[in-house]
């Protein structure tokens, strides 16, 4: 779960890294109220989560209350990419005498965590990745050990940090780290990580990913599901507790696993259909959720046909058959249905079904068989 | 041969219940022929489950039947500390299939055992387990879709195509050393590497099928070691090429993968290195069988 920029400044200040001060609203009003607490000048940021707010207007320093009123009025209902401003984010602009970059991720391909930082942060951050490599030092933090204060000292030095402000950033450093581990986020990111002109570490912004598998240790997430800016389907599919990812084509497609469902959507592909989504109804589906998944794909208007794969591990091949026939007493679908059933008790399975075969309801023996087939019933092309 | 599990593996089953996935597949796994000697449950010590010995803990367990592996299929919470039970009491090979562990939570168990029981090898988590076909099955694999006898060896990130890959093999009569499902989680105990380093060193196994995944580089690191070391000829199939470009993790994301981690640098990668690279699991299983033909 990506937390907007005031959810990720929250969870820093839990943990005791310095962000300024400031307030979320999500009304006109409210801006005015928090410019006239905090005192100008005030930085109006878009809280949206898609990079590149800035360069689109999303971002606006007020010297004054009526300054304030312009900015608030032009951003909140802005569209940035796609997602609609609903909420501000209004805080005292310090004064920036230098610009970091810091962040604590995974490093999937040595499994440990990963620290990077740099004296050159700001919007370019990118592009100084490609051209300039060195200016951003990567140091690899073994789990068990954790990160010290000298060698978080350490790696700001490598990183060509002010002198002045090294200490400052290693505290700020192991914040993050506490943020990262203890709040279980798979990426925490702050940039600009700025020194004032008061020789203060403050995060002038915050990007901050949460490990969904972390929520049962974390009730306090509870209250930032950003659900609003969800995909009505997707949201539909995550009430239900299905992978689904809409794809744009038309062959709707539901598969146990999230390899097998890619994997169906490429041979869809190969078939010279176009895949609707990407549905993953798990190990272990019961039948409910078979019915789930079907009535959800059904929904799809744009959906032609309908290509149900699954190889039974834990999924049982009669419970995918019952699934499936407990659906279509539900719903009404026009859309012909090709199931493909294989592992897993995939015998049982194939003989409950035989008894609806045609009309609406086909099975074929291969993947590719019934990527084909149901392709075709699609009649697009 | 087979890796990692043959004939001789002793298998417990941690948190085995009644009720349990556990004990669901453990039973499938012990009609496979499987020596499963032990089950696991703090509450349940002392009983018998359908045949299955229940010992309070793992070291017991250990101590009265010899095991030397284990099944772990507890929730999310409880694995981590199951796992380091396990690698406590002397179990050499871990298979844990739990789902949703945090990711944190994987780092800090791999580095454990790295520092604590380097010889103990985690498979998993969210993995569908090992199958040495004939010889044992330890996961949630059906042992029925697999053949013995070999000469291919599997590995797989994703579980259903792994058994799809399994099925397609042994429906064109081609048998399997071992199959192994490593997994799709950011921290895998076992990757593609350490299972073609025991792929290349096995004697039965002449060729390997590999399936790849979108995300990652543990694909490109399986082609820098086919280029550099490995004789046996590998065939591969990345999932996903058609998926959409997943989101990306901030600027830390980009900054470390680069280019990396899409279906299309990884298929260009393992063709670098030599690996015949198909575009699914029914054109990679039909490459295999000419391989197959031609040894």
């Amino acid at each position: 779960m990506d937390l907007y920029e005031y959810q990720g400044k929250q969870y820093f200040a839990r943990y005791g890294l310095n962000v300024p001060i400031g307030d979320v609203t999500d009304t006109v009003q409210g801006a005015l109220a928090i410019g006239e607490k905090i005192g100008f000048p005030v930085a109006v940021k878009a809280q949206v989560l898609v990079g590149g707010r800035g360069k689109a207007g999303g971002i606006k320093i007020a010297e004054n209350m009526a300054e304030l009123q312009t900015y608030a009025e032009q951003i909140l209902g802005m569209d940035i990419k796609g997602h609609t401003v609903k909420h501000l984010w209004i805080q005292k602009s310090p004064t920036i005498a230098k610009e970091y970059y810091a962040s604590f991720t995974l490093d999937r391909s040595v499994r440990s965590h990963l620290c990077m930082v740099s004296a050159k942060g700001g919007i370019d951050i990118e592009e100084i990745a490609v051209s300039d490599p060195e200016a951003i030092v990567k140091a690899h933090i073994d789990p068990v050990e954790g990160i010290t204060f000298e060698q978080a000292a350490d790696i700001a030095a490598r990183a060509h940090i002010d002198e002045e402000a090294i200490d400052k950033v290693a505290e700020a450093l192991l914040a993050m780290y506490r943020c990262y581990i203890e709040g279980d986020a798979d990426l925490v990111e702050v940039n600009p990580l700025i020194l004032t002109e008061e020789s203060e570490v403050v995060a002038l912004d915050a990007k901050v990913t949460l490990d969904d598998a972390a929520a049962f240790r974390h009730p306090e997430w509870e209250a930032w599901q950003n659900t609003d800016e969800m995909d009505p389907r997707d949201r539909l599919a995550k009430e239900k507790g299905l992978q689904y990812v809409g794809l744009g084509g038309y062959v709707g497609i539901i598969a146990n696993g999230a390899g097998l469902g890619m994997s169906t959507c490429d041979v869809v592909e190969q078939a010279g259909g176009e895949p609707a989504n990407f549905l993953d109804i798990g190990g272990g589906a019961s039948a409910d959720v078979m019915a789930a998944a079907l009535e959800l794909v059904n929904q799809d208007p744009k959906v032609k046909s309908i290509f149900i794969n699954i190889f039974g591990g834990i999924t049982r091949g009669e419970e995918v058959a019952n699934g499936i026939l407990l659906a279509l007493e539900k719903i009404t679908h026009t859309a012909p249905i090709v199931v493909r059933l294989d592992g897993t008790n995939a015998e049982e399975g194939r003989s409950i079904l035989a008894g609806y075969q045609g009309k609406a309801l086909f099975t074929e023996p291969t993947m590719t068989k019934a990527a084909a087939k149901a392709t075709e019933l699609a009649g697009v092309n | 041969m087979s890796i990692f599990i043959d004939e001789n593996t002793k298998v417990v089953i941690q948190g085995i219940s009644p009720t349990s996935q556990a004990l669901y597949h453990g039973l499938r796994n012990r009609s496979y022929g499987t020596q499963v000697v032990a089950g696991t449950n703090p509450k349940r010590g002392g009983e018998v489950i359908e045949g299955i010995n229940v010992y309070a803990t793992v070291a017991e367990a250990v101590r009265e039947t010899k095991a030397d592996a284990s099944f772990i299929a507890v929730p999310p919470h409880g694995a981590p500390g199951a796992i380091m039970e396990a690698a406590e009491a002397g179990i050499k090979f871990i298979v844990c299939i739990t789902e949703n562990i945090p990711a944190k939570d994987e780092a800090l168990i791999f580095h454990r055992l790295k520092h604590e029981f380097p010889d103990t090898r985690l498979l998993g988590p969210n993995c569908p387990g090992i199958i040495s076909p004939g010889k044992a099955n330890i996961g949630i694999t059906s042992g029925d879709i697999a053949l013995p006898g070999g000469p291919v060896g599997l590995v797989s990130r994703s579980g259903t195509v792994f058994y799809q890959a399994i099925y397609e093999l042994t429906q064109k009569g081609i048998g399997q050393t071992t199959g192994v499902g490593i997994g799709g989680d950011p921290v895998p105990g076992t990757t593609f590497l350490d299972s073609l380093e025991a792929f290349e060193k096995d004697n039965e196994t002449k060729a390997v099928f590999l399936i790849g995944e979108i995300g990652g580089d543990a694909e490109e690191q399986a082609a820098e070691y086919i280029k550099s070391r490995m004789t046996k000829p590998v065939v591969a199939y990345i999932v996903g090429v058609t998926a959409p470009e997943g989101r990306k993790m901030g600027h830390a994301g980009a900054i470390v993968s680069g280019s990396k981690g899409t279906a299309k640098a990884k298929m260009a990668a393992l063709a670098g290195a030599g690996a015949i690279v198909a575009d699914n699991p029914s054109s990679a299983a039909n490459e295999i069988a000419k391989l197959v033909k031609g040894l």
